[in-house]
């Protein structure tokens, strides 16, 4: 299956990155000796001892960390070994990469180091994590991967990226000013204004809790742009690149046959200017190493943009142009008053589709193919109405299409004909653990997925104008 | 559709949560007592509308369970899509020779659960789910 490349020697991390690690260790410990020294009662020069016994102990252990680290290509597999007294070594199959990330802190960057991280469904974001490499060494490790992952030889150069889109900076910082928060800032501006009026002491208070609102805010504010500051969507055979960062950067590949759900949200603010997100589900847990609930990653596709922007967006992911939407039966007003403008739902032959939103609203896809379950919820007062939900259930935690207070008898019909085209679907790409193609474009009937020159078979998503 | 057998446990319960409630009310009074019989007879007709709720079906391809009266719910469960199968039997059930058998899939909020099952039932529905999963096993 798998071209079988006999295996490479070991390899280790970059010598530098013991000093990237420390980076992040030392500047935390010297505030902490900053702020404990002048209050222990020890003469200056035990002080200076025990900073550098403290410095010493951390550089030992990032040199003997690196020590310990080395990977290596065995086959299909990527193998990590790690770890002094307890050795750890972990197998990546290729075959079940769900993304790989290149990871950029600024001190890397400065260093011209990076981190690859390759996730897999079900697993931590710790387990697959290669810190640091060379730059060039981590590109070509990557490229690698994915190529394997797509079932050709390793050694295929990787293929071209089609920008899609891009967001400036102007509309990324007007994206974070122009969200719930700053209401919320300015209605206390205004408590603040009308108290003072009233009484200096309550005004006063009004006045610490808009400032410590205020800086909780703007840091929060700082760390979204910096997060996504310079955003770029590409498109590549191999998945679907990201890259973002002002500081430290990001690069990520999405396969797009991983992608578990696509969801677009609309918050009241952003729809004058007709700005909307995107944002794609991935199997594997954000963190932590809990093994037996696969949960999902979501991931910016796109900060904020304009809707054709979006439309390109999903209809490259999911392959589908659109589908037609139809909203609830009239008397579900008297359900969802709030939200009955919005509600609406439909399916096409490869996706469901559920918008739900009072305020806010969230438009979400489920590839039919990866539905895990199909569910039927009737309340008290909807059976009244002769309603019913259908929840279409895609992986993770609150990853769902939903047809909201559809007619009951609609609801039970599409449970039928949801879980027969989910099974229909499933059959038509059989997404065993094997290697697949772009959802875009299903490859022709008899060309193998594999050995068929890189040309054939890198085939993926047809480019989108 | 077969009903989950749990008529035996929730009616037993009932009659023994009556009768303590009675026992303890008399010294009170017989108007407690007869306030708890109906308590009694309602959470009687509770627990069977309750209990009638949990129903499931073995399909072909999936797996149909229902629960709820309140709030109904009917999950639909392709076999491909099962992560594992938990059978698990508290110190109530097991007394009565009872197991829940729940199903989990990669979606959180899948809720695939036929609690009071007896021991051989539950057994036999482990076995043939797990089968069926591994014969229909999709990837992510």
């Amino acid at each position: 299956m798998t071209p079988h490349a006999p295996d490479a020697p070991w390899q280790r991390l970059h010598p530098l990155s013991p000093v990237v690690r420390l980076g992040r260790v030392v500047v935390p410990l010297l505030v902490l000796v900053a702020v404990s020294s002048p209050r222990g009662g020890g003469s200056d020069a035990s002080l200076v001892v025990e900073d550098v016994a403290l410095v010493v102990v951390a550089v030992v252990v990032g040199v003997v960390q690196w020590l310990v680290t080395r990977w290596r290509i065995e086959g299909a597999t990527l193998r990590i070994e790690t770890g002094l007294l307890r050795r750890d070594s972990r197998q990546l199959p290729v075959a079940r990469i769900q993304a790989v990330d290149v990871i950029r802190p600024f001190a890397a960057r400065v260093l011209g180091l990076a981190e690859l991280r390759i996730r897999l469904a079900g697993s931590g974001a710790a387990k697959g994590r290669l810190a640091y490499l060379a730059e060039p060494v981590a590109q070509d490790l990557r490229a690698r991967l994915l190529a394997a992952h797509h079932g050709l030889d390793m050694a295929t150069p990787e293929p071209p990226e089609l920008p899609i889109t891009a967001v400036p900076a102007g509309r990324l910082v007007g994206s974070v000013v122009l969200s719930a928060p700053t209401l919320v800032s300015v209605a206390l501006a205004v408590a603040v204004v009308a108290a003072a009026s009233v009484s200096r002491a309550v005004a006063v208070g009004l006045g610490g809790a808009l400032v410590a609102y205020l800086i909780g805010r703007a840091r929060m504010a700082w760390r979204r742009v910096a997060e996504q500051y310079g955003f770029t969507v590409g498109h590549a055979p191999d998945g679907i690149r990201i890259r973002r960062g002002l500081l430290s950067t990001v690069a990520e590949t999405i396969p797009v046959r991983r992608v578990q759900a696509v969801r677009r949200i609309e918050p009241l603010l952003w729809r004058p200017l007709g700005w909307c997100r995107l944002e794609v589900e991935l199997a594997g847990s954000a963190g932590g190493d809990q093994g037996t609930r696969a949960g999902t990653v979501t991931r910016a596709l796109l900060p904020v943009g304009f809707d054709a922007e979006a439309r390109v967006l999903t209809r490259g992911i999911l392959g589908i142009e659109g589908v037609p939407l139809s909203p609830p039966p009239p008397r579900a007003r008297l359900k969802a008053p709030f939200s009955y403008h919005f509600l609406g739902a439909g399916h096409g032959q490869d996706v469901a589709v559920g918008v739900t939103g009072r305020v806010c609203k969230v438009t979400c896809w489920v590839p039919l193919d990866k539905i895990q379950s199909v569910r039927r919820v009737q309340g008290p007062l909807q059976r009244r109405l002769g309603l019913a939900t259908v929840h279409v259930d895609a992986a993770g935690r609150r990853v769902r299409a939903q047809f909201r207070d559809r007619s009951a008898t609609e609801a039970s019909r599409l449970l039928e004909e949801l879980a027969g085209q989910a099974r229909q679907a499933r059959r038509a790409r059989p997404e065993s653990l094997d290697f697949g193609a772009g959802r875009g474009a299903p490859p022709p009937p008899g060309a193998a997925l594999h050995g068929t020159g890189p040309e054939r078979a890198r085939r993926g998503l047809d480019p989108q104008d | 559709m077969r009903r989950a057998e749990v008529t035996t446990l929730t009616l037993l319960v009932a009659a023994i949560a009556g009768v303590g409630a009675g026992g303890a009310s008399a010294v009170a009074g017989v108007g407690s007592a007869l306030g708890a019989t109906a308590a009694g007879a309602v959470a009687l007709v509770f627990v069977r509308n309750r209990f009638r709720s949990w129903r499931y079906l073995e399909r072909d391809e999936d797996l149909i369970v229902t629960r709820g009266v309140l709030f109904r719910r009917l999950s639909v469960v392709p076999y491909g899509r099962m992560q594992f199968v938990d059978v698990t039997a508290g110190p109530v059930e097991r007394s009565f020779g009872l197991a829940t058998v729940k199903l989990h899939t990669a979606a959180a909020s899948t809720d695939a659960r036929i609690p009071g099952l007896e021991g051989d039932e539950a057994g036999r529905l482990r076995d043939r789910l797990s089968a069926l999963g591994e014969a229909r096993a999709q990837g992510l």
